[in-house]
C-alpha cells in the first residue's frame, strides 16, 4: 500500500445526472501544496469530498497512497485531514471533547498531550471546556482545523480553509501548511483567490467544466 | 477495534444526549401521552385487561421508539457532523452498532417508565413476569433499533422525513409487533415457556435484521 | 425495439384470450364455492406476480449496489411499479371472492395480511423514489429497502401465521372438494399464469424502455444546452 497520496484518472462525479466532475485526472507527490481555484459552483468542494472518500467516484479511477477507492478506503482515511465548509464537530460538546473524541476514532490511545498542543495553536486554550455551539465562526474554523490535524495526517484537503481566520491566524494556517510540505507532506488547498496562498504554494490547478488546468 | 470505535460513539451520544436530554424528554413524553390517550380511547374492564395492555405497550414501544431513533442521526446532520465520522478511519460496522447501542438503551429508559404506568392505569400485574417480560423487551428492542438505525440514516437526508422513517419502517416491524405482542399475551397469562414461538420469531428477525443491517450501512451512510 | 418487445405484447394477448376461454367456457365450476371460485383463476396469478415482482427488485438492487448501472436501478423501479400493481389486483379480487363465501369483504387471515404488509412495503418502496428527494442517493437507499424488504418478508410470513384466519388453503390441502382435483382446473390455472406472466414481463420491459428513453433524452437536452452554451 503505496504510492502518490492522490493518483486520479480519468475521474468522474455526477450530480442529479449533471456530470461535476467530468474525467478529471490530478497526482500528487508528497511534497507539494496545490492551490485549486474554481468559479463558485465549480466543483471545487465536490472534489475536495470525492478525494476525501466521503464520495464515491461515478467512474473513473482514484487511489490515495497507491490504494483503490473502490476496494475500500479504511487505509487511506487514516493518512487524511480534510476540512470542508462546515465544522463537522458536534456543537453541544466542548472543544476538547470534540478533539478527543476524533481523536479516539483514529486510534489515539493518549491523545491528552496532541489535543493541549492543537488547542494551543489554535489559540482555543480557554474555550476548550465551552460548547462548540457557543465560538464564534473564527473560532469554529480553527476547531475544525485542529479536528482534522488531530492524527498528524500525511494528505491534507483544506476546502476554503482561511476563510473566518483572523490575520495571525490566517498566517499560522499558512506556515503550518508550509512547514507540512517541507517535512513531506502534501495538501491541496481550495480558494477563490487567496493571495496568501498563492505565496506558499508550489503548485496551482483550477477547476473548469470538470476538469483541472494547470496554473 | 470496531468495538472500540462503536463504544466511543455510544459515549459521544450518551454524552451529548446528557447534555440537551432533548431525545430522552420527548421519547419520555411521547410514551406517556400514548398510553394516557389509549387508556382514555378504550376504558376497558378489568378483566379485559390482560388482552390489551400487550397491545397498548408494544404500539407505545414502537411510536416512541421511531421518534428516538431518529432524533440520533438528526443530531449527526447538524453542522455536517457526520462528514467528520465518515473521514476517519471508522468502520462502518462500527458506526451501525455504536448508534444501535444508543437506540437500544433509549428503548430501554423509556420502557422503564411506560411499563409501570400501563400497570397501573391498565390494572394489569407485571411485576411477577418481569424476568420474562425483560427477554421479550430485549430481543424486540433489538430487532426494532437494528431495523430502525438503518433506516433512520436514509431517512434523516430524505425530503419529508417525519413521515418517511414510519412508512418504511411500519410493514418491515410487523414481526416485532407480532411477535412481542403475543409474546407478551403469553407470558401474562401463562409464562415464559408459553411464549417460546412468537420469541422465536422475532429472534429470527433480530438476526436477519442485524446482518443486513451491519452489512448494508455502509451503502446507506456513503453517498 | 427488440424481437422481444413485439412478440411479448402477442403472447400475453394470446394466453389472456386463451386463459378467459377457459375461464368462463370451458373449466367446471367448483363444487362448493360455485361460479364466484373463478377468480381465483386470476387471483393466484396476481398474488404470484406480487412475489416474483419483489424478488426481482430485491435482485435488482444487488445489482445496482454491486454494479452501479443504472440500467439496474431502472429495472428495480419497474418490477416494484408493476409488483404494486399485481398486488393492488390482489387486494381487490380478494375481497370480490371473500364477501358472496365468507359474507365479509376482510378477514385478518395470515394470507390476506401478508399481502396488504407487502403492498404496503411496495408502497413505502415508490414513495421513497418519488419523495425522498433529488439526490443520486435515492436509488441508493431505494435498493436497500429492496433487499431487506425480501430478507424480512419470509420473517414477516410466519409471524402473520401467529394470528387466526379462515383463508382457503386451496393448493396445499389434501382433501378433494377444495383441492384441484380436476385436470381442466389444473389446465386453466397453468394457461391463465402464464398470461398474467406474460402480461407482467411486458408491462416490466415498457416501463424499463420508458425509463431509458427518458434518460437519453435528459442526456441529449444537456448535451444540446452545453453545445448552445459554447457556442454563445
Amino acid at each position: 500500500m503505496d504510492g502518490p497520496p492522490i493518483a486520479a484518472r480519468g475521474l468522474r462525479r455526477n450530480w442529479s445526472g449533471r456530470p461535476v466532475l467530468a474525467g478529471l485526472d490530478l497526482v500528487v507527490e508528497p511534497g507539494e501544496l496545490v492551490a485549486l481555484y474554481g468559479a463558485n459552483g465549480a466543483g471545487k468542494s465536490t472534489l475536495l469530498r470525492v478525494l476525501g472518500t466521503l464520495l464515491r467516484p461515478t467512474g473513473g479511477e482514484l487511489r490515495l497512497f497507491g490504494c483503490d477507492v473502490r476496494r475500500g478506503t479504511i487505509a487511506a482515511r487514516q493518512r487524511l485531514g480534510w476540512v470542508g465548509h462546515d465544522t463537522a464537530c458536534y456543537p453541544d460538546l466542548t472543544g476538547r471533547e470534540n478533539l478527543e473524541f476524533h481523536a479516539s476514532l483514529h486510534g489515539l490511545a493518549r491523545a491528552g498531550a496532541r489535543v493541549d498542543a492543537l488547542l494551543a495553536w489554535a489559540g482555543l486554550e480557554g474555550a476548550a471546556r465551552t460548547p462548540v455551539r457557543s465560538y464564534s465562526r473564527g473560532m469554529a474554523q480553527r476547531l475544525t482545523l485542529a479536528r482534522a490535524l488531530v492524527h498528524e495526517p500525511a494528505l491534507l484537503l483544506f476546502d476554503e480553509p482561511f476563510s473566518g481566520l483572523d490575520t495571525e491566524f490566517a498566517a499560522r494556517l499558512a506556515a503550518l501548511l508550509a512547514e507540512h510540505c517541507e517535512r513531506g507532506g502534501a495538501a491541496i488547498v481550495s480558494a477563490h483567490d487567496e493571495s496568501r496562498l498563492a505565496a506558499i504554494a508550489s503548485r496551482t490547478v483550477t477547476l473548469v467544466a470538470g476538469r483541472l488546468r494547470e496554473g | 477495534m470496531v468495538l472500540r470505535t462503536a463504544l466511543a460513539i455510544l459515549a459521544k451520544d450518551l454524552r451529548i444526549e446528557a447534555r440537551t436530554r432533548e431525545g430522552l424528554a420527548s421519547a419520555l413524553v411521547l410514551g406517556v401521552l400514548l398510553v394516557l390517550v389509549f387508556s382514555v380511547a378504550h376504558d376497558a374492564p378489568a378483566d379485559r385487561a390482560p388482552s390489551l395492555a400487550p397491545a397498548v405497550l408494544w404500539v407505545t414501544f414502537v411510536f416512541t421508539g421511531l421518534l428516538g431513533v431518529q432524533r440520533s442521526f438528526v443530531l449527526e446532520r447538524e453542522h455536517d457532523a457526520l462528514a467528520g465520522l465518515l473521514v476517519a478511519p471508522v468502520d462502518a460496522a462500527a458506526l451501525f452498532f455504536g448508534k444501535l447501542a444508543g437506540n437500544m438503551l433509549l428503548l430501554g429508559v423509556m420502557q422503564a417508565i411506560v411499563l409501570p404506568l400501563v400497570a397501573v392505569l391498565l390494572h394489569v400485574e407485571l411485576w411477577a413476569a418481569l424476568p420474562a417480560l425483560l427477554v421479550v423487551l430485549l430481543l424486540g428492542n433489538l430487532g426494532f433499533a437494528a431495523l430502525a438505525t438503518l433506516f433512520a440514516a436514509i431517512t434523516v437526508r430524505a425530503r419529508a422525513r417525519e413521515v418517511m422513517l414510519p412508512v418504511l419502517l411500519l410493514p418491515l416491524l410487523v414481526p416485532v409487533l407480532i411477535g412481542g405482542v403475543k409474546a407478551t399475551q403469553a407470558i401474562l397469562v401463562a409464562g415464559l415457556a408459553a411464549a417460546r414461538e412468537p420469541l422465536g420469531v422475532i429472534a429470527a428477525f433480530d438476526v436477519i435484521v442485524t446482518v443486513a443491517g451491519v452489512l448494508l450501512f455502509e451503502q446507506v451512510v456513503r453517498e | 425495439m427488440r424481437v422481444v418487445d413485439v412478440l411479448l405484447p402477442w403472447l400475453a394477448g394470446t394466453l389472456m384470450l386463451a386463459a378467459l376461454g377457459l375461464i368462463f367456457v370451458v373449466v367446471p365450476s367448483e363444487a362448493q364455492m360455485g361460479v364466484v371460485q373463478r377468480i381465483f383463476y386470476v387471483h393466484v396469478p396476481c398474488a404470484w406476480a406480487a412475489y416474483a415482482g419483489f424478488v426481482l427488485v430485491a435482485g435488482a438492487s444487488v445489482a445496482y449496489l454491486a454494479t452501479g448501472r443504472p440500467a439496474a436501478d431502472r429495472l428495480a423501479v419497474a418490477a416494484a411499479e408493476v409488483g404494486v400493481l399485481f398486488c393492488s389486483l390482489v387486494l381487490v379480487t380478494g375481497p370480490i371472492w371473500a364477501r358472496p363465501i365468507w359474507g365479509v369483504w376482510w378477514t385478518w387471515d395470515p394470507r390476506l395480511t401478508m399481502t396488504v404488509i407487502l403492498w404496503a412495503i411496495y408502497a413505502g418502496y415508490l414513495l421513497l423514489r418519488s419523495f425522498g428527494g433529488e439526490e443520486d442517493a435515492v436509488a441508493r437507499w431505494a435498493a436497500v429497502l429492496g433487499i431487506v424488504g425480501v430478507l424480512v418478508i419470509p420473517v414477516i410470513r410466519v409471524s402473520v401465521r401467529l394470528l387466526h384466519g379462515i383463508h382457503p388453503a386451496v393448493l396445499t390441502t389434501r382433501e378433494g372438494s377444495s383441492g384441484l382435483a380436476d385436470p381442466t382446473m389444473r389446465l386453466t390455472l397453468a394457461v391463465s399464469s402464464a398470461a398474467v406472466l406474460a402480461l407482467a414481463l411486458w408491462l416490466v420491459r415498457s416501463r424499463v424502455r420508458l425509463a431509458a428513453l427518458g434518460a437519453s433524452a435528459s442526456r441529449l437536452r444537456r448535451e444540446l444546452e452545453a453545445r448552445e452554451g459554447a457556442t454563445a
